[in-house]
């Protein structure tokens, strides 16, 4: 039977159950370190495109195309939650 | 912007949004399927495949000028978002002439950093000026 689940603030998730799969052969590991840019205030934002939802229409916004402007840019865990 | 698809930013804007603000969210709700916005940005929770309450402060030349980044459970003060703004602004406008001390507010004593400032802070800025 489907267990009633509790809603919190972020979208309820699952994922896959039972045994977990074959783990693939191990290749010999290159050491390749992920060097990710952590963002820092100071620098430049990342431009990206994103589709979105604007009075009415769908668009695609570009971060770059508010270049001249003041900009929040507010991510949240997922509609009808709070901000 | 979340990981949620513009259909249900429509949903949520149409049924819920708008009974709340007249007219709507009045800014552009952004889409970011899989979180890879948010992967860069370094908000996205991969085990919950959603993004945290990230707010980023971006200038007119593109560039973070602050950010905060909270956990689902806990909302955001707007008004310290919008104070902030304020501060940035007021510096940029004096070419960063002056600064803006803790609490600083619009109409608030700022700072002329400078070789004459150095100790005597104090003697200006007094503490009861953090708070409102």
């Amino acid at each position: 039977m489907a267990e009633e689940i509790k809603v919190g603030c972020a979208r309820p998730t699952g994922g896959p159950v039972g045994e977990p799969s074959p783990v693939p052969e191990e290749k010999p590991q290159q050491q390749i370190k992920e060097v990710k840019t952590m963002l820092t205030v100071g620098k430049k934002a990342p431009d990206f495109t994103s589709p979105a939802y604007h009075k009415g229409k769908f668009v695609s916004v570009k971060l770059s195309e508010y270049l001249g402007k003041w900009v929040i840019l507010c991510f949240y865990p997922g509609d009808f939650t709070f901000v | 912007m979340s990981v949620d698809s513009v259909f249900v930013h429509k949903m949520w804007n149409d049924h819920e949004l708008s009974k709340m603000v007249q007219g709507g969210v009045p800014f552009a709700m952004l889409s970011d399927g899989g979180g890879k916005v948010g992967s860069v940005y370094g908000v996205y929770l991969e085990d919950a495949g959603v993004e945290a309450r990230g707010r980023f402060i971006i200038d007119p030349d593109g560039v973070i000028q602050g950010f905060e980044v909270l956990t689902p459970p806990v909302g955001r003060n707007i008004g310290e978002s919008f104070r902030q703004i304020q501060a940035f602004q007021h510096v940029r406008n004096s070419k960063g002439a002056e600064a803006t001390p803790s609490g600083w507010k619009p109409g608030k004593l700022t700072l002329k950093p400078g070789p004459d400032l150095v100790g005597k802070v104090w003697e200006v800025w007094k503490t009861g000026m953090a708070f409102d």
